[in-house]
């Protein structure tokens, strides 16, 4: 479905979303205050960030953690608090420092 | 073609369209008086005579809810209510219409409560009229059975796409034995044709998002739409009860019209009253008085254009209302009509008539003891009120 | 049960970009739940947080077929989906593959005004799941108290006043009203224990039936918790005993998770907003009520578990 229409000709009929996964395309990166930062030095790839994140924000290649997705993250913190003690691959970062 | 005519009560023949439409769900619950078209259907499902899945659910809330889940999903679906029953629906008509499901209802008209009164009057459906469902009335069982079979391919048509609703009058229509055809079950099925979903949720290959949330910027649109497809109906309609008309004998249009051509007056209903009607008019003429009588067969959409043109020469036109609005204004067929006829600026007197409320008798004499007095008051006789009660005790 | 590598080849369920507040549970409550099923799934949803935050149009999260239509129905809406995959799959109008239907719910959708349409989808034998994410109270709408909101809880409709303060009721124990619905499988867990969960949803999804799970999910917002704690939130909740991680499997009661050491409920209520004004002096005896229903109940349910 286009994201910007002239008509409600132009709607699916029904009022459905036509595509699954559109939401993609809508960025919540800008609510986040504070960025993580993942080291895949430290990063174990015991995949906690992963299977707790509430925004599908850890990206995986192959099983491990690549990279977050930025442009979705919210910066809510379960993934560093959630990364192992004896591990901390996940730091917290204040978003106003990379601005 | 194969017709067998048989002696068939409103719900029974209901019953019969359902069974020979075959669909692929029913989610129904109990109310009379339409329950017994759930009771006959399911020994039908307890026979193996359809494939259709039975979900007798707990409520009517969650029946409509289940037919909207199993038409989202692709099935073809019907229920059948009533009343209170229709009352508990009405969010999930409104929601059934909004995602455009062409989703099939018998209704059987009958009062709502209180007092509770199981008899019939037409404000359960009146209540659901802006709901977005096609509103079909039928006069007597032949005419539910056709209207249910043409229903199937009103709401399927791909420039409409809405829910319907045939309705028959409770008791009076439901529970009256009369002799009606039957079509043979492949004619029926040949007319129906199978059902096409357009984007079933059961094709997950293909995932949609049913019933997601509009702010402002949409929702509108998503409203235009359905109006449109409320327009496109009346098409639709035209063409489904022409080539019913062409296969099976019948014609069907958006209103029957009977000795209305040369009429000075003119009674205007839906249903059962037609058939009291008809007797009142022919013995109107008898007397004299040129008497003529339009049904209303379609409520949803209203077609406000056609009836204006074929009353357009009546000068005194008396409308029936089996429901009252409450808005101190007359009942909803008299308003919808009153503003379709404002445009044609002719000349008219048209009065209306709230009666018959809570399954209330109308009787022959009285609606010809009416229309003499609207057409003595037009002559100058004694005067007689716009807009008033028949057959209460005032 | 699957570990974390072998879900993680799992098509993710929902994607990035929804709207639930940072931090929010219910989404992890969905992940969890659709990634343990091998099969393809179809899912409604009533309304609420979670249908709320993913489908705003034309932005939907969902990778999965979505069907919302009403906040009291997904239980109805959902048996009606499950009627229509058994009738044209019958009649050969659709191939036969394995599909799990799912149904989520908040608590208000389920415990409260969904309460008779999904009694009557597990009374009707229906072969799917009602997955209860509970974060115990109608948040969508602003925090007002539901029948899951814990006794002593402050919401926008039990305030915390001069002379009533917080929610007077214990909450409803729904867990227990679906297992004496007598269905083949009742569970209660959390996201955080997602072993448990992926156990349990596993299993659930293995056998024909009605199935019911009640999850918690603590909501950061109404519950009034640092949000990088909500997996600590659900640990509280277990250890303490406030929401014990069980399974009843035909009616047979089996306990998935003991604590090593059952905290006070207090470990559970002092990090949260909600309960905040339970510790002040005139309230300590509500505290002490608390602890002792959760005693009572947890007592119970070791019982109950060697019946
Ligand atoms: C019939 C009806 N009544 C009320 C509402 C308003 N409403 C929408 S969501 C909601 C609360 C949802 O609470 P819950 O089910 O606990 O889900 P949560 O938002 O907490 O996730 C309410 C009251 C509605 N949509 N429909
Ligand atoms: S901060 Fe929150 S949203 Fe961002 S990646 Fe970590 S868990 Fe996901
Ligand atoms: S939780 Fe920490 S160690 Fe585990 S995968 Fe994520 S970053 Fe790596
Ligand atoms: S209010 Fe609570 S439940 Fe709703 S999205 Fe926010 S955190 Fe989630
Ligand atoms: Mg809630």
């Amino acid at each position: 479905m286009k994201e910007n229409i002239n008509s409600w000709k132009d709607l699916p009929i029904g009022g459905i979303v036509d595509e699954p996964g559109t939401a993609m395309a809508y960025k919540t990166g800008d609510w986040r205050t504070l960025r993580p930062i993942h080291n895949s030095e430290k990063c174990i790839n015991c995949l906690a960030c992963w299977i707790y994140c509430p925004d599908s924000a850890i990206i995986l290649k192959d099983g491990k953690v690549e990279s977050i997705d930025l442009e979705h993250c919210k910066g809510c913190g379960i993934c560093a608090h959630e990364c192992p003690p004896k591990v901390k691959a996940i730091e917290m970062v204040d978003e106003a420092d990379f601005r | 073609m194969g017709k067998t005519r048989v002696a068939r009560t409103g719900n029974e023949a209901m019953a019969e369209a359902i069974r020979q439409i075959n669909p692929d769900v029913v989610a129904a619950y109990p109310i009379t008086p339409a329950t017994e078209v759930m009771q006959i259907f399911a020994t039908y499902v307890a026979d193996g005579l359809v494939d259709t899945e039975l979900v007798p659910t707990e409520s009517e809330h969650s029946a409509m809810s289940a037919a909207i889940g199993a038409q989202v999903a692709g099935a073809r679906t019907m229920t059948a209510t009533s009343s209170q029953g229709l009352a508990l629906m009405y969010e999930m008509l409104y929601i059934a219409a909004g995602l455009r499901l062409p989703l099939i209802m018998a209704e059987v008209n009958r009062a709502l409560s209180a007092p509770i009164n199981i008899h019939c009057d037409h404000g359960d459906t009146m209540g659901g009229r802006d709901a977005g469902w096609i509103q079909i009335f039928s006069e007597n069982s032949q005419e539910a059975y056709d209207n249910l079979i043409q229903a199937v391919r009103i709401a399927e048509h791909s420039d409409v796409l809405l829910p319907i609703m045939v309705t028959t009058d409770g008791f009076i229509i439901s529970h009256a034995m009369e002799d009606i055809d039957i079509y043979s079950d492949g004619e029926v099925r040949d007319f129906i044709g199978t059902y096409k979903p357009l984007q079933p949720a059961l094709d997950y290959k293909k995932p949609i998002t049913v019933g997601s949330i509009d702010f402002v910027d949409y929702y509108f649109e998503h409203r235009r739409a359905l109006a449109q497809a409320m327009s496109n109906a009346k098409n639709a309609i035209l063409e489904v009860g022409r080539e019913f008309g062409s296969k099976f004998g019948q014609e069907y249009g958006f209103y029957e019209a009977y000795k209305l051509d040369d009429a000075e007056v003119a009674m205007v209903c839906l249903g059962s009253t037609a058939g009291t009607g008809k007797d009142a008019v022919d013995n109107l003429r008898k007397r004299g008085i040129k008497a003529g009588l339009l049904k209303v067969r379609v409520f949803r959409p209203f077609p406000a254009e056609e009836l204006a043109a074929r009353l357009k020469d009546v000068p005194q036109i008396c409308v029936l209302d089996r429901s009252d609005a409450l808005a101190a204004t007359g009942g909803p067929l008299y308003a919808e009509l009153l503003a379709a006829m404002f445009e044609d600026r002719a000349d008219h007197t048209v009065i209306n008539r709230i009666y018959g409320l809570g399954g209330r008798d109308i009787k022959v004499g009285e609606i010809e003891e009416l229309l003499s007095s609207q057409v003595s008051a037009a002559a100058g006789g004694k005067s007689i009120d716009r807009i008033g009660y028949l057959g209460v005790r005032e | 049960m699957s570990n974390l590598k072998q879900l993680a080849t799992r098509q993710a369920p929902l994607c990035g970009g929804h709207r639930a507040c940072a931090g929010c549970s219910a989404p992890d409550v969905v992940r969890q739940v659709l990634m343990a099923s091998a099969d393809p799934v179809v899912v409604g949803s009533a309304t609420g947080c979670l249908e709320v935050s993913t489908t705003i149009f034309p932005y939907s999260a969902w990778n999965v077929p979505f069907v919302h239509s009403a906040f009291e129905n997904a239980g109805a809406s959902v048996s009606g989906m499950e009627a229509a995959y058994k009738s044209l799959k019958k009649q050969g109008k659709i191939g036969d593959e394995k599909i799990n239907f799912v149904a989520f719910g908040g608590d208000g959708g389920t415990y409260d005004i969904g309460f008779q349409s999904l009694s009557g989808a597990m009374e009707r034998g229906h072969n799917m799941m009602y997955v209860c994410y509970d974060n115990g109270a109608y948040m969508n709408t602003g925090i007002q108290r539901s029948s899951a909101t814990p006794r002593g809880a402050m919401t926008t409709t039990s305030p915390v006043g001069k002379v009533i303060q917080g929610k007077q009721q214990q909450r409803k124990d729904l867990t227990a009203c679906m297992v004496a619905h007598e269905i083949p499988y009742v569970a209660q867990t959390t996201p955080a224990h997602w072993r448990d969960l992926n156990a349990k949803v596993e299993y659930a999804f293995s056998i024909e039936g009605p199935k019911f799970m009640n999850v918690l999910a603590p909501c950061r917002l109404g519950w009034g918790y640092p949000m990088e704690l909500t997996m600590d939130m659900c640990r509280l909740a277990a250890d303490t005993c406030f929401w014990p991680l069980y399974e009843v499997v035909e009616g047979q009661y089996k306990l998935t998770y003991t604590p090593k050491e059952k905290k006070p409920v207090e470990d559970f209520l002092k990090p949260q907003t909600r309960f905040r004004h339970l510790f002040r002096p005139e309230n300590e005896h509500v505290i002490a009520e608390i602890q002792q229903e959760v005693d009572r109940k947890w007592e119970r349910l070791q019982k109950l578990c060697t019946l």
